[in-house]
């Protein structure tokens, strides 16, 4: 059995220790945000966040998890609640089919939580290892700076988190 | 008494002070007018493109993201920071002033057109073996770049190595000032791959290891140095390649940043591969000719190459493994051991990664130089950060480890790898390495 956190809450495992996370994820916790794309950590539409950190979930065994904490998608916000990185890709519609797009915003929000003003260089660079088949690249690029202005505006409110 | 005891001794320093300041002494070469490009020879331009691409030039000359030759480029040194110079032929902060005389000086004696020392840095014992010839169509080449008007940061060195007199001193004990000499007894291609390895290509200013002041130990030629950081492995009879290199794989690796049986090119390597692409193919060819000779495969060496790519082909571990395996502690291997099934093997299991091969086809860990070398680094470093070749360029891919792996994760990795697949002794410093790679 392996303790895993995710997205704050914390379940108990019964799986090789060699699994991948993203097989747990979806079959275990049918936490199906995070896609399988290339399985060798080379497209990104596996990324969910680790200890704060953008890592391929494709690629990251259970057996290291013990003790980190891991927040996928599902942990961004709701379908009635977007949080602001969803907010932000769906106003600037940078999905076309959308399959690479979980990775994508789980990879945004590692760099807004890191660095909340980020360059568009800083952006680019960052979003590198994500891969778009359909080539919204540029609408991608635009929501992540869409998204880190709605991170400061909700920060500026009173009660803002 | 006192007095004249210290007046004797300030005046002995004064003297060998004096003496120093008088043999480290070099005459400036005057300013010229800058050439115009017109007038330089094409033919003598394009052989100086092709022996700057050897000389890997632009290495630390060009800065990051910079104009191409204008200086700035951060070297780190133990002894501190240098900055590679402006060779632009811009005459204000560049070598446009220089005649031809200051330019073969400063290659083959280290000292610039004003007179003042070079830091060795700028591989001039290596350079002044260049022939007349390509020396002159090396200066053709650069007198016809872009003149760029800028001035490269001060070095940052530490005392007492700022003091530039000092080279004076450092040359007398390191430095000879020579042509290179052919070996009649080799061919023509071994002889020009011998001269531009260890002349102009200055192979060895990473692959021979450096004593404390910095200069290369001759004595062990090609043993294995340091790159920025990187293990530069041995290019001699201790060379650690699981399968020995021939002149055909090197020229191919050279070429291409591949063989099949060998780890791709990273690091400094990888950018010395990119600027090879630019090389005519014999000059290439002789290099490997040369270099493959120093590493020959002997009847031992084979052996080893037999059990790397027995392994490679999924054979049981052979009892040298095993010993391997032993000696690394049980616990780590095996955690290591399921690291290595849900990370590495996705891509890692292949038997042989034919040319051409999608970089998903990854070399087995059994022909891998950076698990039989003597140190865990290259391996670490690798996990660590991945590999990424440069924007708009294909080269090989490896996601980086460093967001998913703990540092004891990360250790028992790299143990199990080593144990498993290298038929080598455990390392010993893998904890070390593994924290000096997260600092990067």
């Amino acid at each position: 059995m392996i303790k895993l956190d995710v997205n704050g809450k914390v379940h108990e495992i019964d799986a090789d220790p060699a699994t991948p996370l993203l097989y747990v994820l979806r079959d275990h916790l049918q936490l199906n945000g995070a896609k399988f794309g290339c399985g060798l950590g080379q497209c990104g539409s596996c990324t969910v966040m680790l200890d704060g950190r953008p890592v391929f979930s494709c690629i990251t065994p259970i057996a290291a998890l013990q003790g980190r904490r891991v927040k996928t998608i599902e942990g961004l916000g709701t379908v009635e609640n977007p949080g602001p990185v969803q907010r932000a890709f769906i106003e600037e519609q940078a999905a076309q089919c959308g399959y690479c797009i979980p990775g994508m915003m789980m990879r945004a929000q590692a760099l807004l939580e890191a660095n909340p003003a980020p360059s568009k260089a800083e952006i680019r660079r960052h979003m590198n290892a994500n891969l778009c088949r359909c080539g919204t690249h540029m609408r991608i690029l635009r929501a992540v700076e869409r998204a880190a202005g709605l991170m400061k505006a909700s920060r500026g409110r009173p009660n803002g988190g | 008494m006192a007095r004249r005891l210290v007046l004797g001794l300030l005046l002995s320093v004064l003297i060998i002070a004096a003496l120093f300041a008088a043999v480290s002494w070099r005459t400036e070469i005057a300013p010229v007018e800058p050439a115009p490009r017109t007038a330089f020879d094409a033919a003598l331009v394009a052989r100086g493109a092709s022996l700057a691409a050897i000389g890997d030039c632009t290495a630390c000359h060009t800065p990051p993201g910079g104009k191409a030759y204008a200086g700035g480029y951060p070297l780190k040194t133990p002894f501190g920071t240098i900055y590679g110079t402006n060779i632009t032929p811009d005459p204000e902060t560049g070598i446009g002033r220089w005649p031809q005389t200051a330019f073969v000086r400063a290659m083959r004696e280290g000292v610039d057109r004003q007179g003042r020392h070079l830091y060795p840095a700028f591989p001039y014992n290596h350079f002044t073996l260049a022939s007349d010839e390509d020396l002159q169509a090396l200066y053709a080449f650069f007198m016809t770049r872009e003149p760029v008007r800028t001035e490269e940061p001060p070095n940052e060195l530490r005392f007492p190595f700022n003091i530039r007199m000092l080279l004076a001193g450092w040359k007398m004990l390191f430095f000879d000032e020579q042509r290179f000499r052919p070996d009649p007894a080799q061919s023509a291609e071994w002889n020009r791959g011998a001269y531009l390895s260890l002349g102009l290509g200055h192979c060895g200013a990473c692959h021979t290891p450096r004593n404390a002041l910095g200069a290369e130990k001759n004595k062990q030629f090609f043993a294995g140095g340091e790159a920025e950081g990187w293990h530069a492995p041995a290019l001699n009879g201790s060379s650690p390649a699981p399968v020995p290199w021939t002149a055909e794989s090197l020229l191919r690796y050279l070429r291409h940043g591949a063989s099949d049986t060998h780890d791709v090119a990273v690091g400094p390597m990888a950018l010395i591969v990119h600027s090879m692409a630019n090389v005519p193919e014999q000059e290439v060819r002789a290099i490997a000719t040369y270099v493959a000779s120093l590493m020959e495969a002997n009847p031992e060496r084979q052996q080893r190459a037999e059990q790397a790519l027995a392994r490679a082909r999924g054979a049981p571990p052979d009892p040298q493994a095993e010993k391997g395996a032993r000696q690394a502690s049980q616990d780590k291997v095996d955690i290591g051991a399921v690291v290595y099934s849900s990370t590495c093997a996705g891509c890692h299991a292949q038997t042989r990664r034919p040319p051409g091969a999608p970089s998903s086809d990854a070399l087995h860990l059994a022909l891998s130089t950076s698990v039989t070398a003597p140190t865990p680094r290259n391996l670490i470093r690798v996990i660590v950060q991945g590999m990424s070749p440069p924007d708009g360029e294909p080269g090989p891919l490896m996601p980086g480890f460093a967001a998913i792996l703990t540092d004891d994760q990360l250790a028992a990795l790299v143990t199990y790898v080593r144990a498993a697949y290298s038929g080598q002794p455990a390392w010993n410093d893998v904890e070390r390495e593994v924290r000096e790679a997260r600092k990067l």
